[in-house]
């Protein structure tokens, strides 16, 4: 005879049927990781001084601050009711964790364009000045009402824009360690419920972070034709290398840690690691691309080329990267949901292409950041060093 | 000179000793008032705090008397305009044999339950039906997480929705350990079972209680001593589903098998 708690047949609650939280909650903390992990680069020269850092500072600041802009936009697809989306900041229940998610990722996104418009601000006097007419009044409303630009000037704003940097780090952490505490505070979700979790969340933040500007930096420098700066994107690339192992080791620690205590969540946890979950997780986000992206940046960061063969080196880990860090969330997200709360069976994940929340809405709205880059590009200079940058 | 120095060093100190124990005992107080909990009295309940003096609603569901027959499930669509696909009570069938446990619900059992396979029933050691609902929790985790506090705890024990201010964000929907909650298709807002509460407030039973014909399912109020709630609690004989949530479920069984979750 069989111990009789024992599951004969995949059984799921009936209000289990559907994966409340789909693509759409994927990308969310995807994004918010890309802001957080860009703006700790910009901090690298902008709080920390560290000078090989200079030439991709403002890149990352204005990269950090396109991915700002849309970081709300899958929540807004996501609600049933999105035109209520704005009583989180009139009503807000703060025994909720997501509370008060309006006002960490309002609060962070004010420090972001202050910093930026301070940086920016020599450069949209000058333009005031040069241009005529409509173009004008539109770097004049930039300017705010101020067209003139002292020497003084430069030293305030640079001074002003290191201590909202100096601001944004800690704000920029706390943003996504806190995407990560909406989901490892749920106790209803045993693949969800780990003090690790808002952890796990802010390293993979960095990774994700340090490997969109690096690709980013690439194919900018690479269509503009300009020149590569390969030794700071070694650097760079060590940055990345050494904040991915601490992140792979954090998420194995994650599982090792659940499979040694052998609880209850082992229970659920490993039927679904062996199952739903055994491509994106198993061979995915801790196997083979987090495998395959330590060797490649190993070789990149610790071989002794330093130029196009270490760039596509340093590409390719990057790109698998991105895919880790982008399994990583699919995986937390819908995979916790995955378990049923019967604990004795799966709810089926089925992809939608169409719809609110489907495949073709999450790229559209993962490219609008890259989109309003381009624009941006195309009226400040991202690249030359424009003011509050003086020393 | 030097001893007077050190008396006026002692003396200071003394004085700067007073003022940190005023200051301390002062700083106690203050938390001891303000600081939730911290008082004599502290009670069990986290979020609801608010009890009402004239009603304390309960449920019990009699596991032994339940038949599967649905009418409960059937009752509650109609009342509540519950669409398809979606439940806020429904039941579930346990039939434990010798080579394991075997679930079903098929459409929540909304239609009934079929016999099982020969093959099972042959193997079968004992058999249950469940109903199940919203446990409307002493301490609700959906009530916790909900980020407007669109969903509430009354003083009178019911867990209740305000459909204007839901933004169908579902984070309710994940942090309920019992799937009670889900997002009502039509509405596009979070729905669960209100233990009929406006039923309740006109003075009659939920539709689910009402339509039981085995009287598997009661609801009463536990502020009276007479109450066919208060005497079964009074036995002692209850239980609650996943008790390691300590979500406090005002919604108790009697006779629950243990390979329920």
């Amino acid at each position: 005879m069989a111990p009789p708690h024992e599951a004969l047949v995949n059984y799921v609650f009936p209000n289990d049927v559907h994966v409340w939280w789909s693509l759409m909650i994927v990308i969310y903390p995807y994004i918010t990781g890309l802001i957080a992990g860009a703006f700790v680069v910009s901090a690298l020269y902008h709080v920390l001084n560290l000078k090989q850092f200079k030439p991709i500072a403002n890149f990352a600041l204005v990269t950090a601050f396109c991915f700002g802009l849309f970081a709300g936009m899958p929540l807004l697809f996501h609600l049933g009711q999105p035109q209520r989306a704005f009583e989180i900041y009139i009503t807000p229940h703060t025994t909720s964790a997501m509370s008060v998610f309006g006002y960490v990722y309002g609060g962070y996104m004010i420090v972001l364009t202050i910093e930026l418009w301070l940086i920016y601000r020599k450069h949209f006097v000058r333009k005031a000045n040069e241009t005529t007419g409509l173009e004008r009044l539109i770097w004049s409303a930039l300017c705010l009402g101020v067209n003139t630009y002292h020497p003084d000037s430069e030293k305030l704003d640079h001074r002003l824009a290191r201590i909202l940097a100096g601001i944004g780090i800690p704000w920029a952490c706390l943003l996504h360690g806190y995407v990560g505490f909406i989901f490892g505070s749920v106790k209803a979700i045993s693949w969800w419920a780990t003090a690790l979790q808002p952890i796990i969340f802010l390293s993979s933040a960095i990774v994700s972070g340090i490997a969109v500007l690096l690709v980013m930096y690439t194919v900018v420098k690479w269509t503009s034709r300009a020149p590569y700066d390969y030794t700071m994107l070694k650097s760079l690339a060590a940055i990345l290398w050494a904040a991915f192992i601490v992140d792979w080791a954090l998420e194995i620690l994650e599982l090792v840690h659940v499979w040694y205590q052998d609880s209850h969540e082992w229970e659920v946890i490993r039927p679904l690691l062996q199952g739903p979950l055994y491509v994106s997780y198993v061979w995915g986000q801790v196997g083979i691309v987090s495998v395959a992206a330590t060797l490649v940046l190993g070789v990149a960061v610790l071989g002794k080329g330093n130029g196009k063969g270490m760039l596509y080196l340093v590409n390719v880990g990057s790109v698998l990267l991105l895919i880790q860090v982008l399994l990583m969330r699919f995986n937390v997200v819908v995979g916790g949901q995955l378990i049923s709360k019967s604990g004795r069976g799966f709810v089926d994940f089925h992809w939608e292409f169409l719809g609110r929340e489907g495949l073709l809405a999450a790229l559209v709205l993962f490219s609008m950041p890259f989109i309003t880059y381009y624009v941006i590009s195309r009226f400040i200079p991202i690249f030359d060093q424009p003011a509050g940058q003086a020393k | 000179m030097a001893t007077s120095e050190s008396s006026e060093t002692s003396s200071d100190q003394d004085s700067r000793r007073r003022f940190l124990k005023y200051a301390a005992s002062g700083a106690a107080t203050i938390l001891m008032v303000y600081i939730p909990g911290a008082t004599a009295g502290h009670r069990y309940s986290r979020i609801w705090k608010q009890r009402s003096k004239e009603h304390q609603w309960a449920y019990i569901i009699d596991a032994d008397k339940c038949i599967g027959w649905g009418g409960c499930v059937r009752a509650c669509k109609r009342e509540n305009n519950v669409p398809d696909g979606v439940f806020r009570t429904w039941i579930e069938r346990y039939i434990v044999t010798e080579d394991g446990v075997y679930v079903d619900s098929p459409n929540g059992g909304l239609g009934g339950f079929h016999q099982a396979d020969p093959e099972i029933q042959k193997k079968t050691l004992y058999a249950r039906f469940i109903p199940k609902m919203c446990n409307h929790c002493a301490n609700p985790p959906c009530v916790q997480v909900c980020p407007v506090g669109a969903t509430y705890k009354t003083p009178e024990g019911f867990v209740l929705i305000d459909h204007d201010h839901c933004l169908g964000c579902a984070y309710c929907v994940q942090a309920c350990p019992y799937s009670a909650r889900f997002i009502n298709p039509v509405l596009k807002k979070s729905d669960k079972c209100s233990w009929c509460y406006h039923r309740i407030k006109k003075g009659k039973l939920p539709a689910c209680v009402e339509a039981c014909p085995t009287g598997a399912r009661k609801f009463g109020d536990l502020n009276d001593p007479e109450s066919e709630v208060s005497e079964i609690l009074r036995e002692g004989k209850w239980s609650v589903l996943k008790p390691h949530m300590h979500t406090g479920p005002t919604c108790f069984y009697v006779e629950l098998p243990k390979e329920v979750v």
